[in-house]
């Protein structure tokens, strides 16, 4: 047992033991989280020092097998997963003892998240295709059940729509499986390129780029997400934006340097929705009335501009644009994490989350907002973020190949998030005559430490983008 | 041990600016003594980098982001002039905003968000490539806005929408001149007479356009005509903050930032040999007069003010694009110049809105014997604007005049007469209304100036005379220019 398995089976077994022992639920989620954490930090370090592993289950190997492979993307997955859920955790672990009725729903967070982690980190370790599929079917699962957790009447028919739409989803990633096998006789991701060179093969891949676009909410199938992720409790919105969106994502981006790259058509569909997703959700979120849609909708327009930035990758030889993309996912993760939990207590303080409503005159801004407008600055891209130094490379990569209709696109996008945000942002600077004199401060709660460490990270990330840089080298081709 | 020195001189404001952000508002001894330490430490470590620096010294240091672009400090004789500007006016500010916002709320997110300015201002002249220029420019940018729109009210909210579209919009336009910049060139740090090698003959249609987009990503910051409009709006924070917008931070980044782009990027012979020198100068001339001749017709003293900066800045634009060393010299020392008479000016104006609550021209009348102090300085300011002999702004009036003489150019004779004249139409009334005239009958009676709020200007005073008296002692703001021009032009 080394970390890869461990990283798979910890948070599994914890799920398991969370679920049959609901008093035991905060501490063991609580271990299993950290002890994740560790793990993934473990792994990153030793592919950074050693470059990429692959392990072979029962000692079979592909294509026979099925295989885990660790490798600079997939640390890195694994490391931004590990520190989210170390922030989303310690705003649940931390939250006052909820009243009588949502006591059920604190302790069925935790089997759900824990087993969403499992099944996120067994996704970024798979190899091949159909274990991917099967780790997306018990994702959507978790994640459904983190939909529905606040057990209101919207969460329900939200779940039902994600539900549905993960089904979908599934299905069509399903077929494809189906057909990439029996075109090629095999499931090992070595094998697209080989997809990529035969006609059954290219409808194989769009198959399964068709279903991770339903998983993604990618335009124009976006339509059941910002539902899902507006009715949610805070915490489970904050994981459902900031990483279970990012599953399909990854995988896109996966099977895209693996060679995925070289079907041209399926390359400008993926770019065309990436930006259409990207303009839509601006746009929605520019009208948006309630904070939570506002923020939900910006995912729909993050997600776009990685999309986008993923189906201008023209394979893993072309560094900068896919470096770009990876870069982006991970600073996405960490502010939107953050967002969703500052609006969580933002909302918890002000008893709703109307746009209009922000200015109140007896409530001072308080750390909530802080964390919200340092994660916007993230978003939008402005220095000294991780955003920031993933858009420069975008643009760098896209400079570099005289892509300009798309560095147009990057920019436009850009301006429209720095517009919405701003709608928020400003109001968190209220004062003078909009404040009463003895008007109080939100009272410190772990929400807000959770939120302001993770929009911190983004933004020291900045900073540090050598650190996630160098990981990426050690990235299997 | 010394190499580190730019960081701590970043340090000083940047480090504070956090803690200042956390403490309780109430807590304004605590606050006040921090700022004002690091304010002082600043100061004496800036005057230790310049001395270091005039013997010849050269500091560096970097932190590689991601491969080819690092965040590089460096101390050259370039950045010491700005350096020297901030810290000084930074220590005066912050003890003329301490009077000033005294009893007033939010007064822990101002001092942080001042030091985040103060911070980012530093960053910007110790950058060492365009990068590095880039991210502290846009710090800049976050860590001005909750200043101005300071006051909360609907129209200051206005003013700080108006100040972001400007400025991320010059923003977005610099970040993409520089991105385009390092996809052709690589990495572009900043070296006297310029890193672009033979680019600009082999791609000259590129080179122009990034020029372009830069200097107009800057040029908003520097006010230049179109791009000045947030400036006049700005005037509804408060005084330390116009201060810092005209004076200390904003539009001297602006102005930096074309020097860095003309000097250490492209290099004067080759923004010339692309033919974009002219233009610029003519564009800095349109501003000079346009701001003094909008300037004219304000009513309300700051926003006078506020179109004094626009056309004044563009004096220190004009040097930079006349090609011409004299010229150079004047324009870089119109940067000091510039800084210490209008923060004078900003100050004194302050004053008269606390004490009289006089903040428009006609209201100006018998001034000078209700506040003679303020008013006193406030004419040390306003005759070194115009360039009266010999105040600090004589002095880089007359080396922008050789300039153009030497350049070839003597339009800009004719420039600078009509702008001097325009500068004494819009500057002589406000005065000749303070000494000359009564007050009015019931004048609003006085509010105590405490000494914070006195000292300030007084001593900005002092320093415009200083500067123009003692032009040519070798630590002058002039003395330092020549030693940069020097460097240029060799």
């Amino acid at each position: 047992m080394n970390e890869t398995s461990l990283l798979v089976s910890l948070p599994l077994i914890a799920a398991l033991v969370a679920a049959a022992w609901p008093r035991a639920a905060t501490i063991t989620g609580v271990i299993a989280t950290l002890g994740n954490a560790g793990l993934a930090v473990v792994l990153a370090i030793r592919i950074g020092q050693g470059g990429a592993e692959a392990e072979a289950l029962g000692g079979w190997a592909a294509p026979l097998g099925i295989g885990f492979a660790a490798d600079g993307l997939a640390a890195l997955m694994l490391v931004m997963t590990a520190l989210v859920g170390l922030g989303v955790s310690v705003q649940v672990a931390g939250a006052p003892l909820p009243d009588a009725g949502r006591t059920g729903q604190r302790t069925a967070f935790w089997p759900l998240w824990l087993a969403t982690l499992g099944a996120m980190n067994a996704l970024f370790l798979s190899a091949d295709l159909f274990n991917l599929y099967v780790t997306f079917e018990i994702l959507g699962l978790a994640a459904v059940g983190l939909t529905a957790l606040s057990g209101t009447r919207t969460a329900l028919r939200a779940a039902f729509d994600y539900l549905s739409a993960g089904l979908a989803g599934s299905l069509l990633l399903l077929l494809g499986v189906a057909l990439a096998y029996a075109t090629a006789g095999r499931v090992d991701l070595a094998v697209v390129p080989e997809l990529a060179g035969s006609h059954e093969g290219r409808v194989a891949l769009g198959l399964i780029f068709a279903g991770l676009a339903v998983k993604a909410a990618l335009f124009p199938l976006h339509f059941w997400m910002p539902a899902a992720h507006s009715s949610a409790a805070p915490e489970a919105s904050a994981l459902l934006s900031a990483l279970v969106v990012k599953a399909a994502i990854y995988v896109a981006l996966r099977l895209s340097i693996e060679g995925g790259a070289a079907v041209e058509l399926l390359r400008l569909v993926l770019a065309v929705a990436g930006a259409g997703a990207m303009l839509w959700g601006a746009w929605h979120a520019l009208r948006a009335d309630r904070l939570k849609l506002l923020v939900a909708h910006s995912t729909v327009a993050q997600v776009g501009l990685i999309a986008l930035a993923i189906g201008l990758t023209t394979g893993a030889r072309d560094g900068t644009i896919w470096r770009a993309a990876a870069l982006l996912m991970l600073s996405h993760a960490l502010a939107k994490a953050a967002m969703f939990l500052a609006v969580g207590r933002i909302t918890e303080e002000l008893g709703h989350d109307r746009i209009s409503g922000l200015n109140r005159e007896e409530l001072r801004p308080g750390a909530a907002e802080f964390a919200f407008a340092i994660a916007a600055i993230s978003l939008i891209g402005l220095p000294p973020t991780a955003g920031f130094v993933g858009k420069w490379l975008l643009l760098d990569g896209l400079i570099d190949r005289g892509a300009w209709p798309w560095v147009a696109l990057v920019l436009l996008g850009t301006v429209l998030s720095a517009a919405y945000l701003a709608r928020v942002v400003s109001r968190c600077l209220r004062g003078g005559p909009h404040v009463a004199p003895g008007a109080r401060r939100p009272a410190w709660r772990a929400g807000d430490a959770a939120a302001l460490g993770l929009a911190t990270a983004a933004l020291a990330l900045g900073l540090a983008s050598a650190l996630p840089l160098t990981l990426l080298d050690a990235t299997l081709t | 041990m010394t190499e580190l020195l730019p960081l701590a001189i970043l340090m000083t404001s940047l480090g504070i600016a956090p803690v200042i952000l956390a403490l309780p508002d109430g807590w304004s001894r605590l606050r006040t003594a921090l700022n004002l330490t690091a304010a002082g430490m600043k100061l004496a470590l800036v005057a230790w980098l310049s001395w270091a620096v005039a013997g010849g010294a050269e500091f560096g240091l970097s932190l590689e982001i991601a491969p080819g672009l690092a965040l590089a400090l460096k101390a050259d004789a370039l950045s010491v002039l700005f350096l020297a500007l901030s810290s000084v006016l930074w220590l005066l500010t912050t003890i003329y905003a301490v009077g000033y916002l005294e009893g007033g709320t939010d007064r822990s997110r101002f001092f942080g968000f001042f030091s985040l300015c103060v911070a980012s201002t530093v960053g910007i002249a110790m950058a060492a490539n365009l990068f590095t220029f880039v991210v502290f420019f846009e710090l800049l940018t976050l860590a001005t806005w909750p200043l101005v729109v300071h006051r909360g009210s609907a129209e200051a909210h206005r003013a700080g929408r108006i100040y972001l579209v400007y400025t991320l919009g010059g923003g977005l336009a610099l970040t993409l001149g520089a991105v385009w910049l390092y996809a052709l060139a690589g990495e572009v740090p900043f070296l006297p007479r310029g890193v672009l090698g033979d680019l600009p003959q082999t791609d000259p249609l590129a080179v122009t356009a990034i020029f372009v987009l830069l200097i107009a990503g800057v040029g908003v910051k520097a006010a230049l005509v179109p791009l000045h409009g947030w400036l006049p709006v700005s005037m509804v924070a408060p005084a330390p903050v116009s201060a810092l917008l005209h004076a200390v931070a904003v539009v001297k980044s602006g102005a930096f930032g074309i020097m860095r782009i003309v000097y250490d990027v492209y290099g004067v012979e080759t923004v010339e040999a692309l033919g974009l020198a002219l233009p610029l100068a003519a564009l800095a001339g349109v501003t000079i007069l346009y701001g003094s001749i909008r300037a004219l017709r304000q009513d309300d003293l700051k926003t006078r003010l506020a179109y004094s900066t626009v056309s004044q800045v563009s004096y220190i634009t004009l040097g930079v694009a006349l090609v011409s060393p004299v010229a150079a010299v004047g324009g870089l020392a119109h940067l000091i110049h510039q800084g210490i008479m209008k923060i004078t000016l900003f100050l004194a104006a302050g004053n008269f809105a606390e004490a009289r609550g006089v903040k428009t021209v006609s209201a100006m009348d018998g001034m000078g014997r209700l506040m003679p102090g303020a008013t006193l300085a406030f004419t040390v300011g306003a005759f070194g604007m115009i360039g009266v002999p010999p105040l600090a702004g004589f002095v880089s009036k007359w080396y922008l005049g050789a300039g153009g003489l030497d350049a070839g150019q003597p339009a800009v004779i004719a420039l600078l007469a009509g702008s001097s004249l325009l500068n004494a139409a819009y500057f002589l009334p406000i005065l000749h209304r303070a000494w000359f005239r009564d007050p009015p009958e019931g004048a609003v009676p006085k509010r105590r100036i405490g000494w914070m709020l006195a000292l300030p200007p007084a001593v900005t005073a002092a320093l415009v005379v200083a500067a123009g008296l003692l032009a040519n002692a070798p630590f002058s703001p002039l003395g330092w220019t020549r030693f940069i021009v020097s460097l240029e032009y060799l």
